[in-house]
């Protein structure tokens, strides 16, 4: 397939190369059209978000309240903290344009002069080079005032994370630009009633905003054609673990999970022809799947749903046949006790006893009880937290347990051994 | 105390905002970059820069694990060893660099010169394992490439 997100041209980075192929003739097309055309646009496309809950895009803007007259504003989430997701790096890396004219046309169509990227600290070396693709755009007249000659100004700024996960949270995204901890708001009022400032707000992902121009460029109708038809478009899966070829790759929707691993042009299959364990699909909180039950399951939204997991961030994680399972669960659960922020007790309590308990998992000193202890913790985070941290951390015990329980019972004590030692 | 040039560039952040505590994680950021870490004083200064009572400036400062309100060695090795890295090897990596140098996790060697440190997802799980020094990835890691990377660092 042709590569929209990350065509294979060289220097694509480069504005002078992102207009010789065609960059900013979206905008171009965008500003001749009225807000609410570009909005349609994008509502027919059905593209959904790429940041994990897959809301569709065009339905989120339309929450925006019309008119110019107040302050409103767009944050575009760069946080990509979900371990397994390193995607939008290559946005910024490589087609950095392509998200600034996908974040213009989207202040266009809303009505928004301040349009904030938020990017995780991790990534200064990547936050200079979309900030030189930024004062490349205003340079050219792209951003700033009076854009192309519209009368319509906006500005584009990057804003440096500083090392946390829950960032990455819309609600948490929208504190920590104000220059608050990264605490998540309860909800409602939702964003786009009250978000950054009190004022109106839309958060979208960075890949999210990258389909915008093409939509523009292309039209919904051939946009809605890519893929699968609940859930269109061009979309990055970045593959990791057991493979012999893990990295980024941009696909149609629908593509099936096994070919994206043991396809010589994605994964590559695993290394020493090994079996596949288990496979994460969507990044660590997305539900585990069995090796053996991974036919016929595709890398889109309702086929990874009806498998019993989500596809989350694209994140894909391979574990062959000698993964320690228990290991592997240990380690996202201490992931998620480090980044739950505090807020609220059933995820700041509830995380570090999955880990305590795990811990003991992984040294076999847990007790023949504690697997069934485990899902109860974490059903008890899950839905009674303000925002899905606590989910993310709950998914995967649960899963892990339903999908791979013998794992976990081999690991576990008798009460008389507990006692002897 | 900002330099005069960071303090130039803290002001200009506030041009961004329409409120002025918004600019108080990058001027934190201006504020590390000048001296490697966050002193109270340094709080105290950049809180009344921003507006926010130094309280506001320790809790920030605190919340987000990149601001450091301790010294660190002149290298922070930060080692991955999150789930994509931990399959493919983090324990070996995470051995050869406290084997490196010489000294455990969490903590500074004897002559300053490393700080190591356990990080979460760096968004590197491609290029797995990996470690970061300062802004530098180092992806696609094993033992023998930390030792030869870790030696190179004066």
């Amino acid at each position: 397939m042709e590569k929209f997100i990350l065509p294979e041209i060289k220097d694509h980075h480069q504005i002078d190369v992102y207009e010789q192929h065609g960059g900013y003739a979206a905008l171009k097309k965008a500003v001749q059209m009225k807000p609410d055309e570009v909005i349609d646009e994008v509502k027919k496309s059905g593209l959904r978000g790429r940041g994990g809950a897959c809301f569709p895009t065009g339905l989120k803007w339309s929450f925006m309240p019309k008119g110019n007259d107040k302050p409103k504003y767009l944050a575009v989430n760069g946080d990509e903290s979900e371990p397994g997701t390193f995607k939008d790096r290559q946005i910024f890396e490589f087609n950095p344009h392509l998200l600034i004219e996908g974040i213009i046309i989207g202040c266009y169509a809303m009505g928004i002069n301040a349009a904030y990227i938020y990017i995780r600290g991790e990534y200064g070396k990547w936050i200079s080079m979309v900030d030189k693709a930024l004062a490349d755009a205003y340079a050219k007249g792209y951003i700033g005032i009076n854009i192309l000659g519209t009368g319509f100004s906006t500005n584009i700024y990057t804003h440096q994370g500083a090392g946390a996960y829950i960032c990455g949270e819309e609600s948490a995204l929208m504190n920590s630009v104000e220059g608050e901890r990264g605490y998540p708001r309860i909800k409602p009022p939702f964003p786009a009633q009250r978000g950054l400032w009190g004022a109106p707000t839309t958060i979208n992902n960075v890949e999210t905003m990258s389909n915008i121009p093409l939509i523009i460029n292309k039209g919904a109708e051939w946009y809605s054609k890519i893929g699968v038809a609940k859930h269109p478009g061009p979309i990055l899966v970045g593959i990791s673990g057991h493979v012999n070829n893990p990295g980024v790759y941009e696909i149609p929707t629908g593509v099936p999970l096994l070919t994206l691993i043991n396809d010589p042009q994605y994964g590559g299959g695993v290394p020493g022809g090994k079996s596949i364990k288990a496979v994460i699909p969507g990044g660590s909180s997305t539900m585990i799947l069995r090796g053996e039950n991974l036919e016929g399951v595709n890398m889109d939204a309702d086929s990874l749903k009806a498998a019993g997991s989500s596809v989350g961030t694209a994140g894909i994680m391979v574990m062959d046949e000698d993964t320690d399972l228990v290991r592997v669960l240990a380690r996202i659960a201490h992931f998620y006790h480090h980044e739950s922020c505090g807020q609220c007790t059933p995820c700041r309590e509830g995380t570090g006893w999955l880990e305590k308990m795990l811990h003991r998992f992984e040294h076999y000193e847990a007790r023949k009880e504690d697997v069934d202890m485990l899902v109860n913790v974490a059903n008890q985070i899950e839905g009674n937290t303000v925002c899905a941290l606590g989910d993310a951390a709950a998914w995967p015990v649960q899963s892990f347990v339903k999908r791979f329980r013998e794992e976990f019972e081999k690991r576990v004590k008798e009460k008389e051994e507990i006692n002897a030692a | 105390m900002l330099s005069q040039q960071n303090l130039e560039k803290a002001q200009a952040l506030f041009t961004r905002y329409p409120e002025k505590k918004a600019a108080l994680l990058p001027i934190l950021w201006i504020a590390q970059g000048q001296e490697g870490w966050i002193s109270q004083e340094m709080m105290k200064y950049v809180g009344d820069l921003v507006g926010v009572p130094y309280a506001h400036v320790l809790g920030v400062v605190t919340f987000y694990t990149m601001f450091n309100d301790k010294k660190l060695g002149k290298h922070h090795i930060e080692v991955c060893t999150n789930v994509a890295c931990l399959l493919r090897g983090s324990d070996k990596i995470l051995s050869a660099v406290e084997k490196a140098c010489g000294t455990k996790l969490g903590s500074t060697s004897i002559d300053g010169k490393f700080t190591v440190s356990e990080v979460e997802c760096m968004g590197a799980c491609g290029g797995a394992p990996m470690l970061a020094i300062g802004q530098e990835y180092h992806e696609h890691l094993t033992s023998e490439k930390t030792e030869q990377l870790l030696a190179s660092l004066k």
